[in-house]
């Protein structure tokens, strides 16, 4: 019999039971689907997290006040709990060492802007010129803060785009005053639209020195260090020398935590790629699911075709050969069941990366790849107990329909 | 050429022996027209069966065209059975979701024969039987005389040298089986050689040589 002949005949089987056929091809293709859609979305998650670190900026070492009690990286020093202070000075001693190009101290506090009759709550950010740098902002208009004694409180600050927006609608802002707490800044610089990024809108923030920001919230201390080394290279030096540094300042408490911003990316992509993992494995049991189902129909249509097979037997065909129709049978079922579960999961991706275009959903190669394997080898294996079942089938009886 | 020497086919059933077929000995020549006749439960199918190697014997030796063909494995006998055997049966046995065309055309495919050559015998055998405009018909959109003519029609697609009916007109009326027993017995012209179980005395006697069974064995010969 011809490899031809075999698809084409198992393909009549098929059609001649239609619904059967569709359904199992639905449960097959929903299988594969879900599995594209669901590791899309994973891998979609991994990549815009991945993006957001590096808009943050490059050859970064962050520094945190306090230090958590295991080795690693916890959620903890991500929220930047402050049990000990971490000092301007600390910042600016950073400095001494070769491998750190530029370093931008951060404090953090909220407050109320006003112009005039306007006013809302705004994130309010302490920090220094070379912010701008580490932290790759662009300006839309005027200037950044100015570079300079980093102990200068000058009554300066640079508006976030939607803030400016807000308190003089479409005119710039720059050149004029408002108000933050009880204290008054010029405005001298707007930052140009950017969004959402680490959970930190910068459209939605004004920037001040570092000096001001503490006057303003009565503070002295440091919610981060941003510490830019002077190349890649360097980075894992520049992470050293800052230890070494502060914990010598702090007369060798070690009472900070240092991390490579590198690091905390491997770690969360090592979160978002066991996720991932996690919900395509979840998936591939619906596909074992198909697999099983396939194997049951495979059994039906072996008992309503004895007849048939006796039939077959009875015109020459060896058992091998009744065993093949019926393999292909299901091969041909799962393949048209993964071949459309593959369409329609891609399909499914690109109407999310439409509904979510900050999201890079795409499925992983190594999903789909098995994705595919899992819907045809359950396909293949369920199949080969029916398949064996009717081909041992004893002609006689099979013809009598017993 | 078709010899049995002391073949004989017990069942066993919840346990007791049932003997379908007792020390039967029988050879048929090439080209020979044999009917079997005998009451019901004698052993007529389960001998037809033996014949078309469908079953295997309890004991005793089967010769086809000279080899024992007991001795075959699963897969020789379907090739023996593929070119040297057709069926014809009371129920029909058409696959239901296929076309007239293609069941005719399933012994050709399941041996392989190049896609040319099998619509060539399919037209002409859809000629021979008068059912060309049937060709795209479903079994179920034919009539009993029709079902069985295409039934004929694929049992002699492989040019078989023995045809074996059981019953063949048991499902049709007097004149349709009539018509059937007619296309059979035009292929004994071309040395097929056609073994028929019946029921029917009428077409039982027309047959050169009348096989009478009576509980698994072979009680009489009538040679004509
Ligand atoms: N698969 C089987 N299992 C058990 N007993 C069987 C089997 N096949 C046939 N027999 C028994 O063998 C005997 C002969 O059966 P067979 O079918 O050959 O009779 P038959 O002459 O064809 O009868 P009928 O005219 O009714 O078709 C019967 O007693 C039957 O019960
Ligand atoms: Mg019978």
């Amino acid at each position: 019999m011809r490899y031809l002949d075999v698809v084409q005949f198992a393909a009549v089987s098929l059609q001649g039971s239609r619904t059967r056929t569709l359904l199992m091809i639905l449960a097959m293709s929903i299988g594969v689907a879900a599995v594209v859609v669901l590791t899309a979305l994973g891998e979609g998650a991994r990549r815009y997290v991945i993006n957001q670190f590096s808009s943050l900026g490059t050859n970064l070492v962050l520094v945190f006040p306090g230090r958590t009690e295991t080795a690693g990286i916890g959620p903890g020093m991500l929220l930047g709990q402050i049990p000990r202070e971490l000092s301007l000075d600390d910042a600016e001693a950073l400095l001494r060492s070769r491998s750190v190009g530029r370093i931008a101290p951060l404090t953090v506090g909220s407050s109320q802007i006003s112009k005039d009759a306007k006013n809302r709550e705004v994130i309010v950010l302490g920090s220094t010129a070379d912010l701008m740098t580490v932290r790759h902002m662009t300006l839309g208009r005027g200037r950044f803060l100015p570079p300079g004694d980093v102990h200068a409180s000058e009554s300066v600050c640079v508006l976030g785009a939607k803030i400016n927006s807000e308190l003089f609608g479409k005119e710039s802002g720059v050149g004029a005053w408002v108000r933050l707490g009880d204290r008054r800044f010029r405005v001298i610089g707007i930052l140009s639209r950017q969004g959402e990024s680490m959970g930190f809108n910068t459209d939605e923030i004004v920037i001040v020195p570092v000096a001001s920001a503490h006057m303003l919230f009565n503070t002295s201390g440091l919610f981060r260090i941003l510490v830019e080394a002077k190349s890649r290279d360097s980075i894992e030096q520049a992470r050293k020398d800052t230890e070494t540094i502060l914990f010598a300042r702090h007369n060798g408490e070690k009472d900070v935590t240092v991390v490579t911003q590198d690091a905390v990316l491997a770690t969360f992509d090592r979160i978002l790629r066991a996720l991932t993992l996690a919900v395509g494995g979840i998936a591939a049991i619906s596909l074992a699911v198909a697999g099983i189902l396939i194997m049951n129909v495979m059994l039906i249509a072996v008992s309503q075709r004895v007849q048939e097979i006796g039939l077959l037997k009875a015109l020459g065909a060896p058992a091998a050969k009744i065993r093949t129709l019926f393999f292909t049978e299901a091969v041909l079922l799962s393949g048209i069941g993964s071949i459309t579960g593959l369409v329609i999961g891609e399909a499914g991706v690109l109407v999310i990366a439409r509904l979510y275009p900050s999201l890079p959903v795409a499925a992983p190669w190594w999903a789909v790849l098995a994705a595919v394997a899992t819907s045809l080898g359950t396909g293949i294996l369920f199949s080969v107990w029916p398949a064996r079942r009717a081909a041992q089938l004893d002609p006689v009886t099979a013809l009598a329909g017993r | 050429m078709i010899q049995l020497s002391d073949v004989s086919r017990s069942f066993v059933v919840g346990g007791q022996t049932v003997s379908a077929l007792r020390n039967i000995d029988l050879s048929i020549a090439d080209g020979d027209y044999v009917s079997i006749m005998g009451p019901s439960g004698s052993g007529k199918s389960t001998l037809l069966n033996l014949i078309g190697l469908l079953d295997r014997p309890s004991s005793g030796i089967y010769k086809l065209d000279g080899g024992n063909v007991t001795a075959l494995n699963d897969e020789q006998q379907a090739r023996v059975r593929s070119e040297k055997i057709g069926f014809v049966f009371q129920s029909f046995h058409l696959v239901p979701r296929l076309s007239a065309a293609m069941n005719i055309e399933l012994p050709l495919i399941l041996a392989g024969i190049p896609v040319d050559e099998r619509r060539r015998r399919v037209a002409q055998l859809l000629d021979n039987y008068g059912l060309t405009e049937r060709a795209d018909h479903r079994p179920d959109q034919l009539s009993g005389g029709q079902r069985q003519r295409v039934a004929i029609a694929r049992a002699t697609s492989m040019h078989p040298s023995v045809l074996l009916a059981d019953e063949p007109t048991g499902n049709l009326d007097q004149a349709t089986g009539r018509e059937v027993i007619n296309l059979l017995e035009q292929l004994t012209e071309q040395q097929v050689t056609l073994i028929l179980v019946t029921h029917d005395p009428v077409i039982g006697g027309r047959a050169k040589r009348q096989l009478h069974m009576v509980d698994g064995q072979i009680i009489s010969q009538i040679e004509s």
